[in-house]
């Protein structure tokens, strides 16, 4: 007990990560900023995060193939998806819950809001898991390769195959929700959420196709990795800028 | 200069995240009937001040001593038995209304050695937006305390007011979260 320990956390990479408002997104338009941001110095309220506490009472739940409990295994292309929480200085971050959302085989989500699109609903998937990272900071899901589905964006939009992750590490300026990307999926270039972040930074959200990973007459294996913003060595001045 | 990775950038949490990152009763933060409880509400607009019938609200807070549940906090101060600090809550989809039930926080350490005033870290989420934003949220029954607050002290006079909540009835705040126009919510970058 004494005193609390006061870290100091780099800057969100604002190169590294999409404008608030993205047009060609259009819904971003009028649920962004027009205000610039305040710069604050950071403090224990900045400094820490639920990520630790909400981990002691998380449970994993990292098979969606198999987790709606109707005893019958998903429809579709299992997929291992791998891979570690990292923060930018290379180090892993264990001890961080992972939250993840997607469609199914079909693209359809099972949510009630998706009314639109006549894809089949797959009674025995739901589309959401959770994992704790484990001490390198690695996670590992087994699940359904999530279909295309199309979107109200513009004419003929389809969104690419990708699974949503939340991501609530020891911080909360580290908080992170992205996508995770398939390669080689031609709807990428043509993805106004995909493209929205910038080019040289939008790739790292494709994953690596990976036969290490893959389980032979099993599953096909996918890595990926997510870089959180990270400790900085020496305390900088924050509040002059 | 230091190494960096890069990071992997941040997208919207789309219309179906409730599918995850919301489960009911997240938003009670305390047990029914807990002495100190508060109740945290209001709406999310955007910039036609339409309710965002979509948006995500995540809070991080101390609990009403000013301990923060976290590794880092090593402050000779009670933690409370199942009080995390942590809750979400979504919008209605009718109304864009929200709704904590919390505490108020206690006085935690500002950067200069003094106290803060009583204040939540509050994230907005939400179909449409590509990053997080992040705010806090303060109290209307702690002028003196709001006053002398470093960090509302380095908002321009005339925006502060977008961070108090006000006090509606007896132990119920509103706190809405605007996007946009010259009485936008302060969001904070750090």
């Amino acid at each position: 007990m004494g005193e609390p320990a006061i870290r100091h956390y780099g800057p969100k990479a604002y190169s590294d990560h999409p404008p608030f408002s993205y047009p060609d997104y259009r819904s971003t338009v009028k649920r962004s900023p027009t205000h610039d941001l305040i710069r604050i110095v950071q403090t224990l309220s900045e400094t820490t995060g639920p990520g630790p506490a909400w981990t002691e009472i998380a449970e994993e739940d990292t098979d969606l193939t198999t987790n709606t409990g109707t005893g019958s295994p998903a429809i579709g292309e299992r997929i291992i998806v791998t891979g570690k929480v990292l923060d930018e200085n290379g180090h892993g971050v264990p001890g961080t819950v992972l939250e993840i959302w997607q469609p199914n085989a079909s693209g359809r989500y099972a949510h009630w809001r998706e009314t639109e699109f006549p894809a089949p609903l797959d009674p025995n998937f739901v589309g959401v898991g959770q994992c704790l990272t484990d001490a390198e900071g690695g996670y590992r899901f087994t699940t359904i390769k999530p279909g295309p589905y199309p979107w109200g964006n513009h004419p003929n939009a389809w969104r690419p195959s990708h699974i949503h992750f939340s991501i609530m590490g020891p911080s909360l300026g580290m908080r992170l929700v992205t996508q995770m990307y398939f390669p080689g999926d031609p709807l990428l270039p043509l993805d106004p959420i995909f493209n929205s972040a910038p080019p040289g930074a939008r790739e790292r959200m494709i994953a690596d196709y990976d036969h290490e990973v893959t389980e032979a007459n099993w599953a096909l294996g996918y890595r990926w990795n997510i870089v959180l913003r990270g400790e900085l060595a020496t305390p900088m001045d924050e509040g002059e800028d | 200069m230091r190494q960096s990775l890069g990071q992997t950038p941040s997208q919207t949490v789309g219309p179906y995240y409730t599918l995850r990152l919301f489960r009911e009763g997240e938003n009670i933060m305390v047990p029914p009937g807990h002495p100190d409880r508060i109740v945290v509400h209001g709406k999310v607009l955007d910039g036609d001040r339409n309710p965002i019938e979509d948006a995500l609200l995540e809070v991080w807070q101390a609990n009403s001593a000013g301990r923060y549940r976290h590794p880092d906090d090593t402050r000779d101060l009670a933690l409370d038995n199942g009080f995390t600090g942590f809750g979400r809550a979504i919008t209605d989809f009718e109304t864009g209304e929200y709704r904590f039930e919390t505490v108020k926080p206690g006085p935690v350490p500002d950067a200069e050695g003094a106290f803060q005033a009583p204040h939540i870290s509050l994230i907005v989420q939400g179909r449409g937006m590509l990053n997080p934003v992040f705010t806090r949220i303060y109290f209307s029954d702690e002028d003196e305390a709001n006053r002398d607050d470093l960090i509302l002290r380095s908002v321009p006079a005339g925006r502060r007011s977008t961070l108090i909540a006000g006090l509606t009835e007896d132990a119920a705040y509103r706190f809405d979260v605007l996007f946009q126009g010259e009485d936008e919510t302060v969001f904070f970058d750090f």
